[in-house]
């Protein structure tokens, strides 16, 4: 059988060009590797080389041919034995990939949650200050799973920047709890090829500023990969550490990076605010199979709350917690602006309003479902977050209720968020670039019409 | 991995570490290789692979040689230019073609596409589309080694213009730090798409770049899959027996362009000529074969034939497996928890 040598396409947007000179004539032999001909492409001047061994049989399209559509038959290849007569002229084209429409996402994989499991009991338990409930939680991980081990700047001789891994490698020893160079593009890169490997690591940013340095591999490897694999690269990874302002330390360490993340598939990003939240969401994001993002707090480090005392105390990832009912408004907010948000509560229950707040707890997958329920029941909506509005947390919100409640709303959504500068050092000013109380009170008025 | 290692008894190859077994071994996945890479860009010229395709011809003795130094249990990353790689690891040559072609019966069922395939069952962790950021990936996979005491080493490739990275000298750093079992190559193959080593590195020796962490370095001349292979023996019996970190540069070259739309105009066709005609790793071992009387030309037609079926079937393959279904656009984005 006879070969056709068809017009290549030597780039990923050719679909013409011209034959420009032939360098082999009708009768020459060839062997892979063999350069046959120059083919102009709409970028430059290619050689193409021959794959296939023969002699050139006949030279369909003559040198100087303009607009030469790739897949044309351009010459025909005798194979050893064969003639000119054995060749016919059954041209071969490749199929044009028909277009196709999207599949609606399946409910499952949708970036919101599908859990149904029965919230675990949060009443009793000790008082514990966030710091303390995150150390427990890696520890009786640690303690469960061999795989588990800490790795970062200072978290292991220096007992942590903020001393959340106190104590954890006179425990499990520097095998386990892993000083690292200040090399976070490195060591988070390393954490995903040990994650890959088998291991269960948990990488702790001294503050996720400092993540910037490593987004690459957060995003491009640990996020990307299970899906660029076909499902074989699982990522089993926590990246934790503290998020958002902390105080007086201005623009280079004080930002909130949860839309940055939240706008990935491939990650979770869960953000916890009370003791009770940091060590059940801490424990789940060890044991998931997924790289999580999980974002801490430094101003609520010291901050005490009740936490259960059950070693197997576990919150689902994806579930989001009503801190308090209300019927007159929902305020929705995440990390530290839970807490104001339920100061703002109670300033409003004074005037009258009674609101609901919401501790979304994981940002992705996010629980729309439970806000929406809310909305439902009080047909307003505020969110709260210290980040940037534009496109933000709130503003994912808000687009997610107009498409799906929009018909429950009885005033536009309203966000507070930080104010749209990089944050200012002098205490006045860091102060007005942050959203307050003040702020959650007077958006939930006037989403009140009050 | 798919080459075996020497084994007692068998017949040395002259005064190399390789027996003439392995020697013809690697002739067969040098031009399983090629074969394979030429068929690869045949496809992409009739449209049946799209976007990036980045061919390995020329620097095929470079993964053979050092393939041949691995255990069961070691893993492998690369780069972009990773086809070769692949199949010296031993995955299917069926199952890398599909993948190109973006099918459902790729190794990565048509998500990946040619510089993103995996297979843990070989050990291979990628095919990673970022310059550079395989090497830290390939650390971790050593310090997993290290951490579950497995026996196993990390291999891990990257180019001459990867080796700018600043994530590579933090991957140095650490590995040597805490004596981590990897083998670096770097794979000098003269240009990083059109720049050649001179205008990207204030210094040509690469390999120098591991001095200052500490870490052994080694330069091999990656035309000879012998040369490539024995450099490989010293180099894991240094880092398997928990010395730490090597870094190996290997003098490659590749004769077809970065990716297929590059016309190669920042170096001369005499210089291309040059290296195929004089320093080809297919042309070069085959007349050691010749000379050492183990091959003839009746069994090197038998080995031509073989890999000819093999590659073809690949192609064939390739073309006749179904695209994925839509369903898959929505599958392997997490893992279930
Ligand atoms: C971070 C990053 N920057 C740029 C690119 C685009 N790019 C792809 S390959 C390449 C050249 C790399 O050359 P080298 O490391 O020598 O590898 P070779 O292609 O020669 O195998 C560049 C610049 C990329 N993929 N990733
Ligand atoms: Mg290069």
């Amino acid at each position: 059988m006879t070969t056709q040598i068809l017009m290549p396409a030597l780039s990923p947007t050719m679909t013409e060009g011209k034959l420009a000179k032939w360098l082999v004539k009708e009768g020459d032999k060839v062997t892979s590797g063999k350069v046959l001909a120059e083919i102009e492409t709409d970028k430059a001047t290619m050689e193409m080389e021959a794959v296939d061994e023969g002699t050139i049989g006949k030279i369909l399209i003559p040198e100087g041919t303009e607009k030469v559509q790739v897949n044309e038959p351009i010459a025909v290849l005798l194979a050893e034995g064969e003639s000119a007569s054995d060749i016919s002229a059954a041209p071969k084209k490749a199929e044009a990939t028909k277009e196709a429409k999207a599949p609606a996402a399946p409910a499952a994989s949708a970036p919101k949650a599908a859990q149904t499991a029965p919230e675990p009991t949060e009443t009793g338990g000790k008082t514990q200050t966030v710091r303390e409930a995150l150390r427990d939680a890696m520890a009786e991980e640690m303690r469960k799973d061999e795989r588990v081990y800490l790795m970062g700047e200072e978290v292991a001789e220096y007992q942590g920047a903020y001393k959340v891994s106190q104590g954890l490698l006179d425990e499990f020893g520097s095998k386990r709890v892993i000083d690292t160079p200040i090399t976070e593009h490195g060591f988070a890169g390393l954490a995903v090829g040990a994650a890959f490997g088998g291991l269960k690591p948990i990488v702790e940013f001294m503050t996720f500023n400092f993540a910037m340095q490593a987004i690459d591999q957060i995003i491009n490897s640990a996020a990307k990969t299970l899906y660029m694999s076909g499902g074989q690269m699982g990522c089993p990874i926590v990246f934790r550490g503290p998020n958002g302002a902390a105080a007086r330390v201005a623009a280079q360490h004080s930002q909130c990076y949860a839309s940055w993340y939240a706008h990935v598939p491939g990650l979770k990003v869960v953000a916890p605010w009370s003791a009770a939240d940091a060590k059940g969401l801490l424990k789940a994001a060890i044991r998931d199979p997924n790289p999580i993002i999980f974002l801490e707090h430094e101003i609520l480090y010291g901050q005490s709350f009740q936490v259960p005392e059950n070693d197997d105390f576990v919150l689902p990832i994806g579930k989001a917690k009503i801190e308090r009912q209300g019927s007159h408004v929902t305020i929705v907010a995440f990390s530290i602006m839970v807490g104001k948000a339920l100061k703002a509560a109670e300033a409003l229950a004074e005037v009258g309003i009674d609101a609901e707040v919401i501790n979304l707890r994981s940002i992705r997958p996010l629980d729309i479902d439970t806000i929406i329920a809310s909305v439902q029941k009080t047909n307003r909506l505020v969110t709260c977050e210290e980040g940037w509005a534009f496109s933000g947390i709130g503003s994912e919100i808000a687009a997610l209720i107009m498409e799906q409640a929009f018909d429950h709303l009885d005033a536009p959504v309203a966000r507070v968020a930080g104010k749209d500068v990089p944050m200012p050092y002098a205490a006045n000013l860091e102060t007005l670039a942050l959203p307050q109380v003040a702020d959650i009170v007077e958006a939930a008025k006037a989403v009140c019409y009050r | 991995m798919a080459i075996k290692k020497a084994t007692r008894g068998a017949t040395p190859a002259g005064n190399s570490a390789a027996t003439t077994e392995q020697l013809v071994e690697f002739y067969r996945q040098m031009l399983l290789i090629r074969r394979f890479e030429e068929r690869a860009g045949q496809l992409y010229g009739m449209g049946l692979i799209g976007g990036f395709c980045h061919l390995y011809i020329g620097q095929e003795a470079v993964v053979v040689g050092l393939t041949a130094c691995a255990n069961k249990q070691d893993t492998v990353v690369t780069s972009y230019r990773d086809h070769g790689h692949m199949l010296a690891c031993g995955m299917d040559p069926k199952g890398v073609m599909a993948e190109l072609t973006g099918r459902s019966t790729g190794y990565s069922k048509g998500k990946g596409g040619s510089m993103h395939m995996f297979s843990r069952e070989k050990g291979f962790f990628g095919g990673h589309g970022i310059v550079g950021a395989q090497i830290p990936i390939g650390t971790g996979l050593a310090f997993a080694h290290k951490y579950k005491n497995d026996g196993g080493m990390s291999f891990a490739y990257m180019g001459d213009g990867a080796i700018n990275q600043g994530q590579i000298y933090e991957s140095f750093n650490m590995a040597s730090l805490w004596s981590l079992p990897v083998l670096y190559v770097v794979e000098n193959n003269k240009y990083g798409m059109g720049t050649s080593v001179e205008r990207a590195s204030a210094s040509p020796d690469l390999a120098g770049r591991g001095e200052p962490w500490k870490i052994k370095t080694m330069t091999v001349d990656g035309m000879d899959a012998v040369s490539v292979y024995e450099a490989g023996l010293e180099a894991c019996a240094h880092i398997r027996a928990g010395h730490g970190p090597v870094l190996m540069e290997v003098k490659t070259y590749r004769y077809r362009g970065h990716s297929m739309s590059d016309p190669a105009k920042y170096r001369t066709k005499e210089e291309l000529e040059k290296m195929r005609s004089e320093h080809d790793p297919i042309d070069s071992l085959r007349q050691t074969l010749i000379g050492l009387k183990v091959t003839d030309e009746e069994g090197f037609k038998a080995i031509d034939k073989g890999i000819k079926e093999i590659v073809l079937e690949a192609a064939e393959y390739s073309q006749t497996s179904p695209e994925p279904d839509p369903s898959e656009l929505w599958t392997d984005i997490v893992v279930a928890a």
